[in-house]
């Protein structure tokens, strides 16, 4: 197990240690002059000769990136360009925290109310209510969080008037007293998982129902809620690993979520930093999503082999 | 000419099969509809989806503008109408793209085997390994978003997928015996992988490839919405939602009907898709 866990550790590192380069080199072909942005348009170019020397930049590329990884390896990410000063570490670790914050709440939202109408689905399958939740989590999965979210801020914000359609917040601000303004973004982050997980526990319950010891058990005259007991237990260990295999999805989903309400997270950093052109910014936060979504696989692998005592590697 | 006919059997065989499947028949009729519309675009818009109407700014749906207009008076129905297009071109050449290159990397690293075959999967986990919205974003970030470069960073994102389902397709079709007879008849290597191996992956693969087709809509409108695909003024499903963020407290019908119509087109390609998957399950 520890060597299981071992070998798949040094696997992050190197996969890691590969997108550190192809994010570097990425960002190396990007057009533009970075001192010329800092310095503007009217800058000497003695200025900007100077700037590039202070910042690194005449240097050669495996230089630069042995000093950006050595950095990184230290926690100092540098500064933001287009946010003039600001440390990158600090800015992520605030970013970082309101997005988890976010996933949290939405994995707690998620999880027990897809078990429920997954199992439920499952046990009456072929049922009317069957029916309803099966097709209702297939278009829940295939919508993009951009126009889900879109229908619940028209019909919540716009409409009824009960909750924010924007969900800024000031820094520093506690999240759990800005509560209402985040309501809207947890469930709409949810909702494409929600629909794949309920579809799966479904199908894995319908699986278990047909197999040979629920059978037997029924034959022998096990009273039902036995029998769903042994049905229930089989079925949901494979659950466990999709929904820690695609909580990475959430990630992706934040990106959208936080620029359609306007949140203050670690997706919107990125898509700022991207669309700002922040060379410092979007090497940092390419590499903090990345490594996170890499560890939750990782973490995903490991419940699983303790979850199935059938896998020993 | 027999081949023809049976060819065109067989399709409606499966097209009857399909039909046993009443969410299948809503998508195929959704998608059917979109594909006449995008094919008939200008000929159904009452306006060109870039005419500036400037006295009847921000109307809401009437007569005159059924979806109403937005900030410089462009009617919203035409922008629709004609926004079907960018996002059925670019979902479908994308799916194009994903499926050439996963199918060619999964059929000869699947029937190849060995270090080649351990190495290019290995490169493959790799690259799936990132979230495909964020590796988009990165390169139409740095690339400049296009058309284009939405198409190819799909195909590219998805690919690997693909070549997953191909390759363990092959591993198994790879064990009949015709494969021995084609090997044993001293037929080259390209001719088992792409006469005698890929016409009988056909099933896996178009089950994929027909998910890949609604996570490419999904991803492309994303893309849009993000500022990252199809540039302004043409008209973009996604883009339409991006311009109507701002307004979207007192000109809802902006954001209304571009949702609707993203949403309508998803929805249908996965119950098309999923009526797909329960017919090669057998399910159907």
């Amino acid at each position: 197990m520890t060597k299981f866990i071992g070998k798949r550790l040094v696997n992050v590192v190197i996969t890691l240690f590969i997108a550190s380069i192809i994010i570097f080199t990425l960002t190396e072909v990007m057009p533009g002059d970075v001192a010329q942005m800092i310095l503007g348009q009217y800058a000497t170019p003695e200025s900007l000769e100077a700037l590039r020397a202070q910042l690194g930049l005449d240097k050669s590329p495996v230089l630069r990136y042995r000093d950006w990884i050595w950095g990184v390896m230290h926690g100092d990410l540098g500064t933001s360009l287009s946010m003039k000063g600001v440390s990158i570490s600090n800015l992520l670790i605030r970013r970082g925290r309101n997005s988890l914050f976010l996933a949290v709440c939405a994995t707690v939202f998620l999880v027990p109310l897809s078990l429920v109408l997954g199992v439920i689905a499952g046990l009456r399958e072929g049922s009317w209510l069957d029916h309803i939740i099966s097709t209702s989590s297939l278009i829940a999965l295939s919508m993009p969080s951009f126009i889900s979210g879109t229908f619940l801020m028209l019909i919540f914000a716009v409409w009824l008037k009960i909750v924010p359609a924007m969900s800024s917040i000031e820094p520093g601000a506690n999240l759990f007293s800005v509560f209402p303004r985040l309501i809207l973004p947890i469930v709409t982050v949810s909702l494409v998982l929600l629909g794949y997980v309920a579809r799966m526990v479904r199908a894995s319950v319908i699986d278990a129902s047909h197999s040979d010891y629920a059978r037997t058990a029924v034959l022998k005259g096990l009273p039902r809620l036995k029998v769903v007991w042994h049905i229930l237990r089989n079925a949901l260990m494979p659950t466990v690993t999709v929904i820690a295999m695609n909580l990475g999805w959430l990630i992706g989903g934040l990106v959208i979520v936080e620029t359609l309400f306007a949140f203050p997270g670690l997706g919107r950093l990125v898509y700022v930093a991207i669309q700002r052109q922040d060379i410092p910014m979007i090497q940092a936060s390419v590499l903090l999503t990345s490594a996170v979504y890499l560890l939750l696989n990782l973490a995903s692998d490991i419940i699983y082999t303790f979850l199935d005592p059938r896998i020993r590697y | 000419m027999g081949l023809l006919v049976r060819k065109v059997k067989n399709l409606f065989n499966v097209l009857k099969r399909l039909s046993n499947s009443s969410l299948g028949m809503i998508g195929m009729t959704i998608i059917t509809l979109w594909i006449v519309v995008a094919l008939l675009g200008p000929i159904i818009a009452p306006y060109a989806p870039t005419a500036y109407h400037p006295q009847d700014r921000f109307n809401p749906p009437s007569w005159k503008y059924p979806f109403g207009t937005d900030r410089f008076g462009r009617d919203m129905f035409s922008r629709v109408i004609l926004g079907s297009r960018s996002v059925l071109i670019l979902a479908s050449s994308a799916t194009a793209l994903s499926l050439v290159l996963g199918s060619s990397i999964g059929l000869i690293t699947g029937f190849l085997g060995g270090i080649v075959d351990e190495a290019v999967m290995r490169f493959m986990d790799i690259l799936m390994s990132f979230p495909a919205l964020l590796f988009a974003m990165l390169i139409l970030g740095i690339f400049g978003p296009s058309s284009f470069g939405v198409i190819t960073v799909i195909g590219l994102v998805y690919a690997p997928r693909i070549a997953r389902v191909a390759r363990s397709a092959v591993l198994e079709v790879k064990q009949k015996e015709f494969i021995e007879a084609a090997k044993v008849r001293g037929e080259s290597k390209l001719y088992i992988m792409f006469v005698e191996l890929l016409p009988n992956i056909w099933g896996p693969l178009g089950v994929e490839a027909s998910v890949r087709f609604g996570y490419a809509i999904f991803l492309s409108a994303s893309l849009g919405f993000l500022g990252l695909g199809v540039q302004p003024p043409t008209p973009d499903w996604g883009l339409l939602m991006k311009e109507a963020q701002s307004y979207i407290s007192w000109a809802p019908w902006m954001a209304i009907f571009p949702a609707l119509a993203i949403a309508s087109l998803v929805v249908a390609v996965n119950f098309l898709a999923d009526a797909i998957r329960k017919y090669e399950a057998g399910e159907l």
